[in-house]
């Protein structure tokens, strides 16, 4: 393996994933992510020289609706997938901003 | 000797654009619907749903870059900015950072001493905006509600070229009259419909290199801005003073204790890992598209000025503060257009107008009377139907109200009683209930004759006319 992922990289991306990993996962992902790194280095040995990076894969642009109203009043629905709900809203644990 | 600071600020701009449905989504915009009764599985981020761009979002964004000298990017996408907050159910948050819709823009501002410099814009980018949560400080809950979530918004990111708080509200002044001139939004900093980030640095004046920024959220009028500058330089000046470092660091704006605070948390790493949105194809602004969009760009201010000069026989003072407010100006060209009386509508204006505005803080864009009921009162006035106090009258309620004055003014009784007989005989008895007024005005005290108009008026209920009253009463002592 050509990428050796660190304990601090790990703990980092943990952080911004918001998961709390055990030591054994924290292993196990450091492997993986390593393996990960190196299937993407692969495409580092094409030669790209004066290739326009690409933002899509499909052949298409300009993709618009125009601007009206389609969409009803579906709260019902919306509000089913929440785990708790107040006053027709989703209610989280306590945050502050 | 103490050193010399300066102050460097640049601005981020949140517009939200006054389209009738989200950026990606056909859901409302409507202010002030129930909560989350505005949302559907794209603007809530339900696994597989996909976002379509809204094609007026893009044409607002190109339109006020166009107003604001920018560079059109003919070729553009949307990336995605990944972070984790409950009003983000995505999340990430769809904006652009590689190809912005608009790019080296400027515009000019009048600086207090007088004279003009220009404010540079790094950048306009689209992108969505997010829910909104409710904090309740006695309960263990946040509240979401996602009707806000996927609004579109414009971010117009100026240069760090500005100077001083007064500067900044010369700069956001300007900027909010362009884009009210455009339509593409009501930019009330007040319902947050435009919002202000502050990035501020302190300097030694004569230095070459920036100081380390903060960036300032929470700013809800131009009065909290102007605190939060000085507040913010007088902050950073004690930190340097005493030897410290300015951090890099989001701060929020508390303008009732006048300070601000850190929102920075160790487990809030600015690492947003943008990528390009693979749900959005990339948008080509064509050559012809760009042409559409300069042809319907409206009059602007300066032009308008000079068009009234031109046309309208009215002083450049009440030319100033009309124009001065894009609604303003609507709704004198659209009264002169119905009534062609441009001096009086102005009157109206510069007079009855500011002077409620001022009394009921009321700003020019939220003025609700309608141009139809402003010609009929002027109407009503002219034909002397009703006298010029009445019609003062008239007004106050047509200010808040919008009524039809004609309506009105037959409801409640309010015309000029023409009758001249019956005005004839309420002078005669004035004439005698007031001897001594009469008597003064024959030793050649002139004042006299306008107690006597007044004591007619007040018998008749206000409903007569002035210019006959004083006739009659001539006639009679
Ligand atoms: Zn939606």
């Amino acid at each position: 393996m050509a990428n050796i992922i660190n304990d601090e990289t790990i703990e980092y991306v943990g952080i911004l994933a918001k998961l709390e990993l055990s030591d054994e996962e924290k292993e196990q992902a450091k492997r993986d992510m390593g393996r990960m790194l190196d299937y993407i280095d692969k495409l580092g040995e094409l030669d790209t020289e004066g290739v326009e990076p690409m933002s899509h894969i499909f052949p298409m642009q300009n993709v618009f609706r125009e601007d009206g109203i389609t969409n009803t009043d579906t709260r019902g629905e919306l509000l089913a997938n929440a785990p708790e709900e107040k006053d027709g809203m989703f209610a989280v644990p306590r945050t502050f901003e | 000797m103490a050193k010399e600071y300066e102050t460097v600020i640049g601005l981020e701009v949140h517009v939200e654009l006054a389209t009738k449905t989200k950026i990606f989504c056909g859901c409302s915009t409507a202010f002030g619907a129930a909560p989350n009764t505005q949302t559907c599985p794209v603007c809530t981020g339900m696994p597989g749903a996909l976002p379509v761009l809204n094609k007026q979002v893009l044409e607002y964004a190109i339109a006020v870059g166009l107003a604001t000298n920018c560079d059109i990017t003919r070729y553009g996408k949307f990336d995605r900015k990944n972070y984790f907050y409950p009003d983000n159910p995505q999340n990430y948050q769809i904006s652009q950072l590689y190809l912005p819709i608009c790019k080296k823009g400027s515009i000019e501002i009048e600086t207090q001493a007088g004279g003009k410099k220009k404010i540079g814009i790094h950048e306009i980018h689209m992108e969505e905006d997010a829910g909104k949560m409710i904090h309740d400080a006695w309960e263990e809950w946040s509240l979401v509600d996602y009707n806000r979530s996927g609004v579109p918004l414009i971010e117009i990111v100026s240069e760090p070229d500005m100077r001083s708080a007064e500067e900044v509200i010369a700069y956001l002044e300007k900027l909010r009259l362009v884009i009210q001139y455009l339509g593409a939004s009501d930019c009330k900093l007040q319902e947050g419909s435009m919002r202000a980030d502050v990035n501020l640095s302190i300097r030694e004046v004569g230095a070459t290199e920036l100081g380390t920024r903060t960036e300032m959220k929470n700013l809800n009028s131009f009065k909290a801005i102007a605190r939060a500058i000085e507040g913010e330089r007088a902050r950073q000046i004690d930190l340097i003073e005493e030897g410290k470092a300015v951090v890099l660091e989001t701060r929020r704006w508390d303008d009732a204790k006048g300070e601000s605070y850190s929102m920075r948390s160790k487990e809030d790493a600015q690492d947003y890992r943008y990528f390009p949105d693979p749900d959005l194809v990339p948008i080509v602004v064509s050559d012809a598209m760009l042409e559409e969009i300069k042809a319907k760009q409206p009059e602007f201010r300066t032009e308008k000025m000079a068009r009234y000069k031109e046309e309208y026989d009215i002083p450049d003072y009440d030319i100033d503060i009309i124009t001065s407010s894009k609604h303003m100006a609507d709704l004198f060209e659209a009264t002169v257009a119905i009534c062609n009386q441009p001096k009086k509508v102005s009157n109206w204006l510069m007079g009855e107008t500011m002077r409620l505005m001022n009394e009921k803080e009321i700003e020019p864009q939220d003025l609700s009377f309608s141009p139809e009921n402003l010609a009929k009162l002027i109407a009503l006035v002219d034909s002397k139907a009703i006298n010029s106090s009445v019609a003062k009258e008239v007004f106050e309620v047509m200010f808040t109200q919008d009524i039809d004055p004609n309506e009105y003014v037959e409801e409640n009784g309010l015309q000029t009683i023409n009758d001249e007989g019956a005005l004839r005989k309420t002078i005669e008895e004035v004439i005698t209930n007031n001897p001594q007024s009469v008597k003064d005005y024959h030793n050649g005290k002139e004042k006299a004759i306008g107690f006597l108009v007044g004591q007619t008026m007040k018998a008749m209920k206000g409903k007569a006319d002035p210019g006959m009253i004083n006739r009659i009463l001539k006639e009679l002592i």
